[in-house]
């Protein structure tokens, strides 16, 4: 099967030049790959540089050297080389992030905020409304706050804000740091659920998640990161 | 299907850059304002340009609009008819008439880009009778559209910005600005003296329509947060000189040089 993300031998350091020029080492080695239809999840104590690794494959943090393959429209291109357009080409029709926080803009309200990267995708505004909609519901938002701007929200309305933008559009790979975290039980269910639809529809995703009960429930593989651990 | 073909050609025009630099320096006798900066810019991008005061920011924005001659390099332009021209073998009239129709500029201080003294809706309709409208209706009801766009009542159409708040004259500036539907706007600190709330809905609104018109934009600005909301790419000037490029997420969540991890340092967490 041909991979949907194959990263070889990607290494990190941060120099922070602030503090007179201190080398800190985050990862080095970091090699796998993920198949479509397949959830890996990163373990690995705090610290171990499995967010780090989420941001690389994302083009968030750069890479010091080796390759961040991602397959965009069909061809593999390396992200740790690619040109700012083509980071945004595939951000656009290709990864998807999914993180702990929502970046609310200020004004636009919450339906608007969860529609967004399927208007922006080409969907008409009724039908993105309206898919839109049946997430919001099925991750229990009440129809009464979807007009309204989520940034008064409380922090796990607010993340199910950003897991319903998350998982909208019919991206091929999905990068999920701690969906789950700050959510209740019947929440976390839902969200569990949609990364089993997402798995039938064939997307490849990457996942941070520290409750193992989750972990056990969406996990087809674990990669240790501790394994790619950068000796300072 | 329509879409379709849309979108196709879309891609197609995205492959052919809007605005090329090439080498662009520009000295005022022994203090080099902008040293060597080249960049291309494609339709629909938004480069954010940042850097402190005296960093040659505001300079390049100057010599890339044509509105100052650099002391050497390029800055060419793809023209409506596809023809990609170097700016400084434009003629004055060529110049201007570029700049009312497919460039915008908005300034900082909106009396700079306005007419204070003559009505909302004239300010609008002057750019569209500039590129030879003449049907007063017509002129009206696509002034009064734009102003409903930026958020400005119909029924201020009539008065003078000078009684305008600050938020409402910027709105004013950018509905001038965007009625001839251009496709390049400069854009120097727009968000500048106002206050935060008027800032976060100026920047909102901004946002909404840079994507919509498909604009591409070269913004100004010493502030991050306008960079991060707004930009695809940023460019750090310091000294005249781009220390540092990239996806603006990118540059501002693992900044590289330590002038850019200094800016990046000195933000106030939210």
């Amino acid at each position: 099967m041909t991979a949907m993300i194959d990263v070889a031998d990607a290494q990190k350091t941060f120099t922070m030049h602030l503090q007179g020029g201190i080398e800190l080492p985050v990862v080095r080695g970091v090699t796998f790959h993920v198949d479509p239809g397949e959830c890996v999840v990163l373990s690995g104590p705090s610290g171990a540089g499995k967010s780090s690794i989420l941001k690389m494959i994302f083009g968030n943090y750069r890479c010091d050297s080796g390759r961040i393959g991602i397959r965009h429209r069909g061809t593999l291109i390396d992200l740790a080389t690619a040109e700012p357009r083509q980071v945004l080409n595939v951000r656009r029709s290709t990864i998807g992030y999914v993180s702990q926080f929502l970046r609310a803009v200020p004004r636009v309200p919450t339906i608007d905020v969860v529609a967004e990267p399927l208007i922006a995708g080409g969907m008409s505004r009724t039908d993105a409304q309206a898919r839109a909609g049946s997430l919001l519901h099925r991750l229990n938002i009440p129809e009464r706050l979807w007009q309204l701007p989520p940034a008064t929200f409380s922090g796990g309305e607010q993340q199910r804000v950003n897991i319903a933008r998350g998982f909208i559009s019919d991206l091929p790979i999905l990068i999920l740091d701690e969906p789950t975290a700050s959510l209740d039980a019947a929440n976390r269910a839902v969200v569990v659920e949609l990364i089993a639809e997402k798995k039938r529809q064939g997307v490849a995703m990457v996942a941070i998640v520290h409750d193992d009960e989750i972990r056990h429930l969406i996990a087809d593989r674990i990669v240790d990161v501790t394994s790619f651990a950068a000796a300072a | 299907m329509a879409d379709q073909g849309m979108l196709e050609q879309h891609v197609l025009e995205n492959d052919e850059p809007l605005l090329i630099a090439e080498s662009l320096s520009k000295s005022y006798g022994r203090i080099a304002a902008c040293r060597d900066v080249s960049f291309a810019l494609y339709p629909g991008e938004v480069l954010a340009i940042v850097g402190e005061s005296g960093s040659g920011k505001s300079t390049l924005l100057q010599l890339l609009s044509g509105q100052l001659a650099a002391s050497g390099g390029h800055v060419s332009y793809r023209m409506r008819d596809g023809v990609t021209r170097d700016l400084a073998t434009l003629g004055e009239a060529e110049r201007r008439f570029l700049f009312r129709t497919d460039w915008g500029f908005v300034h900082q201080d909106p009396a700079h880009g306005l007419r204070m003294a003559v009505s909302a809706g004239a300010n609008v309709g002057e750019r569209l009778m500039a590129v030879g409208w003449n049907h007063y209706g017509r002129i009206r009801d696509t002034a009064s559209d734009w102003l409903t766009r930026v958020e400005i009542d119909f029924a201020r159409i009539d008065d003078a910005p000078r009684t305008y708040s600050g938020g409402m004259r910027q709105r004013l500036q950018i509905a001038r600005n965007l009625v001839t539907e251009p496709r390049l706007v400069f854009m120097d600190e727009p968000t500048g003296g106002l206050d935060v709330s008027v800032q976060a809905r100026l920047l909102d609104l901004l946002r909404s329509l840079v994507a919509e018109l498909h604009l591409a934009v070269i913004i100004v600005t010493h502030d991050l947060a306008v960079a991060r909301l707004l930009s695809h790419r940023v460019m750090v000037m310091k000294g005249g000189r781009v220390i540092e490029t990239g996806l603006t997420d990118q540059v501002l969540d693992d900044p590289r040089e330590p002038y850019t991890q200094l800016l990046v340092s000195s933000i106030l967490p939210p």
